[in-house]
């Protein structure tokens, strides 16, 4: 059986590469789904961890967590199209009208 | 953890259900109704929705407990959240009649997408299950998100939803890491079942990283430091008075949330972290705020240093600390929400009046505006016969109560340098002539109502604060007694 601690590695890391990319990342589509990724990341620890206490809870609360992140989805993709209308573009680095 | 739900358990989530049903009727009702005239015949359905929603609560208070299997807790403290939240929704569906026909943003689902807002809000404030809790915090930010964008010809507008969006979810993103961190180290997502596991003499290590990862997710949704990058972008391109709401309601609700997850759950060095994050946002905010031209956005610097001092009763002992910071999100919301609405009202089509030069000789032009927006900023400052100055008061007395002296004079120093950015707008207004004609219109019955409202709360806070004292210190005593049931449930409850 693979230890619980391979899965906790796993969704760290996949967290982390989520992070990174909504860091780095110039492109709103891009960050977007890095966002997805770190959401992922943490169901993946869900699903580990619900394993070690023997808790349906945690498999439940992946659930929530895939209908949040469609729900997510679908209000970021029309708040992108809707920026896209008035900016022609989709490079976080020309978001600029907002500054000190 | 069988059979179906009783009548009590719907009577607890009443409100939410009231709200919910408004909001389905004002978007069904919304493509029936000619774009030009359905303005005020949804805005006012929705005034009703959040009216109703309010009896429901004062209703709710009678039926104290749990309901659908331990993940809803009515009590005192989210009683008093309900209210709040749902007061602060009524004042801003008020403040947006004009506003709207001004604009001309001809869209019922703003009036809607409120009252969801609000559900979400309401529910974070009753939650005691991470699960539901999660689902609400998505509930309002969500909502807020597509608000925040709603001028949606402005480029300005929909690069704040867009900011507001990608942080937001970002932040999320923390909150749930850490709730599942937290499963992974106690077992269980109930706060109730999650305190006593807690309490035991080991900490497992990882519900430290959990509540530091928790309080990421709630810092960003309260625009507390060093997570209110977004805030002052966001303030500025949204519409006037959705900054008002979004500024109060899920602010208020984030630190409902927030006092559950840290007290009733009993969080494991929960000190330092309030601490630094205090200080952070009551330095950063206001010396962001004394460099700022434009109202929108030196309001958006000052709610960052209103959560610092919230924080800082959240520093401070449990009882005393939570009843203060439970006043304070009051008093905030009173004078904010004013504040709002009054720029909401002098910003004029395509927001054009927002800096500090466009406010010059508003005392001549429009006195009443100017007296009422003066009295929000001396609250703001927290000069005493206002709701600041008592909101100010108890949460520093309870730093002091708690030994917490250098956290309480790095909050007075910058209350005074508060004081600075505030008076500039008053004597701007009263003491500088304006370059250009503004145009001034006169103040519709809506929005005169909201301001009578919020100045009512402002001047009532400030003058007779010890019902609204009690009732919090009541229902923070409360908050701090888990149930013997609770207390009793083993650390590894599960299934």
């Amino acid at each position: 059986m693979v230890p619980l601690s391979y899965y906790l590695v796993l969704s760290g890391i996949l967290f982390a590469c989520g992070v990174t990319g909504f860091l780095i990342k110039r492109n709103i589509i891009t960050i977007f789904m890095s966002i997805e990724l770190m959401l992922n990341g943490v169901n993946l620890s869900f699903v580990a961890f619900a394993a070690r206490w023997h808790a349906l809870r945690g498999q439940v609360f992946v659930f929530f967590v895939m209908v949040v992140a469609a729900a997510e989805a679908a209000v970021g993709l029309a708040i992108i199209i809707a920026v896209y209308r008035t900016r022609e573009t989709l490079n976080v680095d020309q978001m600029n009208l907002l500054k000190l | 953890m069988s059979g179906l739900p009783q009548t009590a358990d719907y009577v607890r989530i009443l409100p939410e259900l009231v709200l919910s049903i408004f909001g389905i009727v004002v978007m069904l009702l919304e493509p029936l109704f000619d774009e030009r005239r359905s303005q005020r015949t949804l805005g006012s359905i929705a005034l009703i929705g959040s009216l109703v929603a309010i009896m429901a609560s004062v209703f709710q208070a009678q039926n104290p407990g749990f309901a659908f299997w331990n993940m809803v807790r009515v009590d005192g403290f989210s009683v008093f959240f309900h209210v709040l939240v749902t007061t602060i929704a009524a004042v801003v569906i008020l403040t947006s009649y004009e506003y709207m026909s001004v604009q001309r943003i001809r869209a019922g689902e703003y009036y809607g997408l409120i009252l969801f807002g609000t559900v979400g809000m309401c529910l974070m404030s009753s939650a005691v299950e991470l699960v539901l809790i999660f689902i609400a915090l998505e509930i309002s930010s969500i909502s807020t998100y597509i608000l925040a964008g709603f001028r949606r010809r402005e480029a300005a507008s929909s690069e704040a939803s867009l900011k507001y969006f990608l942080l937001g979810s970002f932040a999320t993103a923390f909150f749930l890491y850490g709730v599942a961190l937290m499963f992974g180290a106690t077992g269980s997502t109930n706060i109730d079942k999650i305190s006593p596991a807690l309490e035991q003499s080991t900490v497992p290590p990882l519900a430290y990283l959990a509540v530091a990862l928790m309080f990421v997710g709630l810092g960003f949704k309260v625009a507390s430091a060093p997570f209110h990058i977004w805030t002052p972008d966001v303030y500025e391109g949204a519409p006037a008075p959705i900054v008002g709401f979004m500024s109060t309601a899920p602010k208020a609700a984030a630190f409902a949330v927030l006092l559950r997850i840290l007290f009733e759950a009993n969080a494991p060095g929960r000190f330092w972290l309030i601490w630094f994050s205090a200080v952070l946002s009551m330095c950063l905010g206001n010396l962001g705020a004394l460099v700022q031209t434009n109202v929108k956005r030196l309001l958006a610097y000052s709610s960052i240093a209103h959560a610092g001092y919230l924080l800082v009763a959240f520093a401070a002992a449990p009882e005393v600390g939570v009843s203060a910071a439970m006043f304070y999100t009051a008093a905030y919301a009173a004078m904010n929400v004013g504040a709002f609405a009054v720029i909401s009202h002098f910003a004029n089509a395509g927001e054009k009046y927002v800096t500090l030069d466009d406010y010059a000789g508003l005392g001549r032009r429009s006195p009443v505006l100017a007296a009422t927006l003066t009295i929000f900023l001396l609250s703001l400052i927290g000069i005493p016969a206002t709701g600041g100055f008592f909101a100010k008061f108890y949460v520093f007395s309870a730093a002091l109560k708690a030994d917490l002296v250098g956290l309480t004079i790095i909050g007075v120093i910058n209350s005074a340098v508060a004081a600075y950015y505030y008076l500039r707008i008053i004597v701007v207004m009263y003491m500088r002539e304006s370059r250009e004609e503004i145009p001034v219109r006169g103040i519709p019955l809506g929005l005169g109502t909201a301001l009578v409202v919020s100045l009512a709360a402002t001047i009532y806070l400030g003058v007779l604060p010890g019902r609204v004292l009690d009732y919090a210190l009541a229902s923070a005593n409360q908050l701090m007694q888990t149930p013997a049931s609770a207390a009793a449930a083993t650390v590894n409850p599960g299934r």
